[in-house]
């Protein structure tokens, strides 16, 4: 096994002191909460991401809760109607851009780098931005709660609703301010995330060996490129409508509130997938590693993905249907919609024929992956529905589109996520979730879900409109309104369970005192291959990849008659979790400095300029420091390639390679 | 994308370095290409008469210029040319998807059927 | 199979392109749709001059022969910022500093001329509030001369660290990063030059 040799072994280095530049230096490695707030290390960052994003879900949360209880009865008396409307856009905004794009992000962070093999991403300080900026933007979204109320346009806060005229509060500049900043943080993740894919990959890491995973998580971050700037440039121009009396939006003089809605849409659509293909990617793992074989159709699978990566940007406009955009525009549109599903369905077959005929082992990250792709062809197949356009017509702004998009985002998204961190939680933390109360929550989660969204598809098509804060006693809405409300209840019993969970199995792990194996699973992917927890330097020497799912066959390979026959023990092919020489890069202070900026500028716009100067210099701080500090290698300023003044960052790759050079130096 | 699969030494594009003579060339081009648009706006186009075939040209003949000088830029003076396909990749990538959604936009509101042009009232 | 031998620099990547060099490729795939927006606003919007007694379109105010000249000037600054990527490759810092220097005082220029131009419109009556369409002139150009003076930042910013020896000729590839980010500022100019003031 060619684990120790290769072109990137690393050779003995040693720990070199950080050389101080004036008030410039470089923490060193900090125990405790500095050394969380200055680390550049991909796993603690996706473990932040992880940890934000579950707390801001509890926020969504407590306002879907809300949401429900109002509508529980007719004539509901929990809401006012301004409140109902600032409570469905702020759950809507948070699940979304708060919850769902951030989990992603927490699994991206913390397993790409593992499954190519890399040391770390390609810019660790760029990776810890963009989570400290990601979390300042959540706190200015949701500081408007004590600031003055929400935004209440609904998620896409539509033009002309959007103005001042309509929205006279400073809901809409919070909503605004906050989604700007977790663009930003969107768009240098993305940057990050698609040069450490292409980049940093371990020797014979192939694009077509790379895990499904891994595929999905790039095919995601080039969306992400090239939506949010669509997002910021649209939020731009409402900012100026709202801040500074522009007149993008201001249909007196001409303005068309349309072009509101194309723009939003032409990001809102792929961002769609954006939420979706990471969860995609997450069991695409997870399957395999439980049916015992390799995935079904690598090849399809990869190319389904791109193939949604391009038509996602063809599809907007079927959120317009009804906008009166004229029969051409419609009818491409809707064409395009119904064929988007074709490499959707690719997919469903695919993980189906991955399971069939394989030795099923229904553990906890199986029965959420079956959970996401039974949810999710029922979601898919609702959409499906919309994309025909006189059907849609009907449905839309009604609860069927609010059943649909539940049950792709909530059965498919949030179902891949919460599987994944039953799976992946060994490997972060060294210790497995339970099963036995693993499978209990599933069902009960499984049970409040369809209780909950499914009625919304009998209740959207007896005509029952979204958005709208009640509704009388004899529409005939009562019961399944109270049943959805029971099922919302239910959700969030399995959620309080879940986090139960994670404390019940932490506490027993901490009794048993047992040390865990490096892959608890047996599975497949270069990340079961170093020890659980992963250690910070994640291996021992660089792999080197001859095919897909590497470890896998590393342990197993097929005899004559093609059943699988094991080759060499878990351990022997495991790492020790011995980093003696690696050298990893330094903490930096200056992310979070950055960040911490950011929303003293949202604030300054909306309340006062001054505010605005104060953040422009901390920021600006924040980036001179970022260039002046030392790079982490120590002989940097003697004309060695990673000592960048660029704002970007050193590579790991550099790092990896400097070692052996700097022992040479040394010795 | 097809980005080479082996593990790949930078070269910082030795070998196949542009000279100093090539980007001056290059400027050159672009200051006459330059002056041939701005020379092109002032044609007295309505005098010739206001047929499609005319407009196309006008209109078409500047964007036509505007892409060349697009490209030439990217091509020498960023060094697409010179360097790794793959950053062609990305960035035309992102170029492409930029054209054709905004023109899908822009069609939308039937833009180049005159309706965009309409004032309101 | 990988096959990485080491040359003198040392670096080590799959596709052999260095990570900061492809992330700023990356990064301006990423900027095409921000302006491609603003573009677009523009176009749609161009007409939309609005309903008071000051009705004027953004092109019946044009001065084109100023605008060509500064368009110009902004052309000319891409030759002195490539001629500043080359002098660095060979070593020359001096050169490498004049070039820079140039560069940041041609984009200097450009901006002084909208600064002249955005007054000349203030004057008229036409303002960022004015109508759709003026406040659509203004995002786009504003947003350009935005990335124009993050950009002449950019260049002072990298003759600071030539003078501080920072930056030498091991670092060539930091100048030729901030001058991809120059070149893509250019032709986005190339862009707003034909489409929002040549083609009426």
């Amino acid at each position: 096994m060619a684990t120790t040799d290769g072109t990137l072994a690393l050779g003995p280095g040693v720990d070199a002191p950080v050389r101080p530049m004036g008030v410039f230096a470089r923490p060193g490695s900090t125990p405790g909460w500095r050394g969380w707030i200055t680390t550049v290390d991909h796993k603690r960052i996706g473990i932040m991401y992880g940890a934000a994003a579950l707390f801001f879900f509890l926020i969504g949360g407590v306002e879907a809760l809300l949401i429900r209880l109002q509508l529980a009865a007719p004539e509901g008396k929990v809401l006012s109607a301004d409140l109902y409307n600032q409570v469905y856009t702020m759950h809507g905004t948070t699940m979304i851009f708060l919850v769902v794009m951030p989990i992603g992000a927490s699994f991206m962070n913390y397993l790409l780098p593992l499954q190519v093999g890399a040391r770390d991403v390609a810019f660790p300080r760029m990776n810890a931005l963009s989570f400290w900026v990601f979390l300042a933007g959540g706190i200015v979204l949701n500081s408007a709660w004590l600031l003055g109320g929400g935004a209440d346009g609904g998620w896409f806060n539509y033009a002309p609703n959007n103005g001042v005229m309509f929205s006279p509060t400073h809901g809409i500049d919070f909503w605004n301010m906050g989604l700007i900043i977790t663009g930003i943080s969107s768009l240098v993740g993305a940057v990050n995330l698609i040069v450490t894919v292409l980049n940093l990959r371990a020797p014979g890491m192939t694009l077509m060996r790379m895990p499904v995973f891994v595929w999905m998580s790039l095919v995601t971050q080039f969306m992400l490129l090239f939506a949010i700037p669509v997002l910021t440039s649209a939020q731009f121009l409402l900012l100026f409508d709202r801040l500074f009396g522009a007149r993008f939006f201001d249909v007196s003089q001409g303005a068309d509130p349309l072009l509101w809605q194309h723009l939003f849409w032409i990001f809102g659509h792929p961002e769609v997938y954006i939420m979706i293909l990471p969860a995609f990617g997450l069991i695409s793992e997870m399957i395999p590693v439980f049916a015992r074989k390799p995935i079904f159709g690598y090849p399809f699978m990869v190319f389904s993905g791109i193939a949604i990566g391009f038509m996602g940007w063809g599809v907007w406009a079927h959120h317009m249907f009804a906008s009166g955009m004229g029969p051409i525009s419609v009818a491409a549109f809707s064409v395009a919609t119904m064929f988007i599903a074709v490499p959707t369905g690719v997919k469903i077959l695919n993980w189906l024929a991955t399971m069939w005929g394989g030795k099923l082992r229904f553990d906890t990250p199986l029965l959420y992956s079956v959970g996401l792709v039974t949810m999710f062809t029922i979601g898919g197949l609702s959409g499906v529905t919309h994309a025909v356009s006189p059907a849609d017509t009907q449905q839309t702004d009604t609860y069927y589109i609010v059943a649909h998009f539940h049950y792709v985002l909530f059965g498919g998204a949030l179902f891949g996520f919460v599987g994944g961190w039953y799976f992946w939680w060994p490997k972060v933390f060294g210790y497995k979730l339970s099963e036995f109360h693993g499978k209990v929550n599933f069902w009960i989660l499984m049970v409040g879900f369809n209780l909950t969204f499914g009625p919304m598809h009998i209740l959207g098509l007896q005509g029952m409109p979204r958005r709208t804060y009640t509704y009388r006693d004899n529409y005939g809405f009562n019961f399944w309104n109270l049943v959805a409300t029971i099922g919302a209840v239910i959700i969030g019993i399995s959620f309080l369970y879940f986090f139960w969970i994670i404390w019940k199995s932490w506490k027993d792990a901490k009794a048993a005192n047992a040390v865990l194996s490096g892959d608890p699973w047996d599975a497949r992917g270069l990340e079961w291959m170093i020890p659980c927890p992963a250690p910070a330097h994640n291996f021992d020497v660089t792999p080197t990849v001859t095919r897909l799912d590497d470890f896998w066959h590393r342990k197993y390979a097929e005899d004559e008659s093609g059943r699988l026959i094991r080759v060499a023990e878990t351990a022997d092919v495991s790492m020790k979790g011995d980093g003696t020489g690696v050298h990893l890069p330094s903490p930096s202070y200056w992310p979070i400095v950055l960040a911490s900026g950011l929303p003293f500028i949202g604030w300054g716009l909306i309340f006062n300029l001054w505010f605005c100067l104060l953040g422009g210099l901390i920021v600006i701080t924040g980036i001179y420091g970022w260039v002046m500090e030392p790079a982490d290698d120590p002989e940097a300023g003697h004309g060695h390639e990673d000592d960048h003044p660029s704002d970007s960052d050193d590579s790991s790759a550099a790092a990896e390679v400097a070692a052996p050079e700097e022992a040479a130096l040394v010795d | 994308m097809s980005v080479d699969a082996n593990t790949v030494t930078l070269d910082h594009g030795a070998g196949a370095h542009p000279t100093d003579k090539l980007f001056i060339k290059t400027a050159v081009l672009l200051a006459v290409v330059t002056a041939v648009e701005v020379a092109w706006s002032y044609l007295p186009w309505q005098d010739w008469g206001d047929s499609r075939a005319l407009y196309f040209a006008e209109v078409g003949g500047l964007l036509a210029m505007m892409a060349f000088k697009f490209f030439v830029v990217a091509s020498v003076f960023m060094h697409l040319k010179f360097d790794r396909k793959i950053l062609t990749g990305v960035f035309y990538f992102g170029v492409v998807i930029a054209v054709v959604v905004y023109l899908a936009v822009l069609s939308t509101f039937h833009f180049f059927t005159g309706g965009g042009s309409v004032l309101p009232h | 199979m990988a096959s990485a031998d080491h040359t003198d620099h040392g670096l080590v990547t799959s596709t052999g392109v260095s990570n900061e060099k492809l992330g700023m490729w990356v990064f301006l795939g990423s900027e095409c749709l921000l302006f491609g927006g603003l573009i677009s606003s523009f176009l749609l919007y161009k007409n939309r001059s609005g309903t008071s007694s000051l009705h004027e379109r953004p092109h019946d105010l044009y001065d084109l022969a100023f605008t060509s000249i500064s368009s110009f000037v902004l052309l000319m600054s891409s030759l002195t910022m490539v001629l500043a990527v080359s002098a660095i490759q060979r070593g020359e810092l001096r050169n490498t500093r004049v070039w820079l220097g140039v560069t940041a005082l041609l984009g200097s220029i450009f901006i002084s001329g909208q600064v002249y131009e955005f007054k000349e419109f203030l004057n008229a009556g036409y303002g960022f509030t004015h109508s759709p369409a003026w406040s659509a002139f203004f995002a786009l150009t504003g947003f350009h001369g935005v990335h124009v003076s993050l950009g002449i930042v950019m260049l002072l910013s990298a003759i600071g660290l030539t003078l501080t020896g920072r930056i030498g000729r091991g670092q060539a590839e930091s100048v030729e990063i901030v001058g991809l980010y120059w070149h893509f500022v250019d032709v986005v100019w190339v862009i707003i030059f034909t489409v929002v003031y040549l083609i009426k």
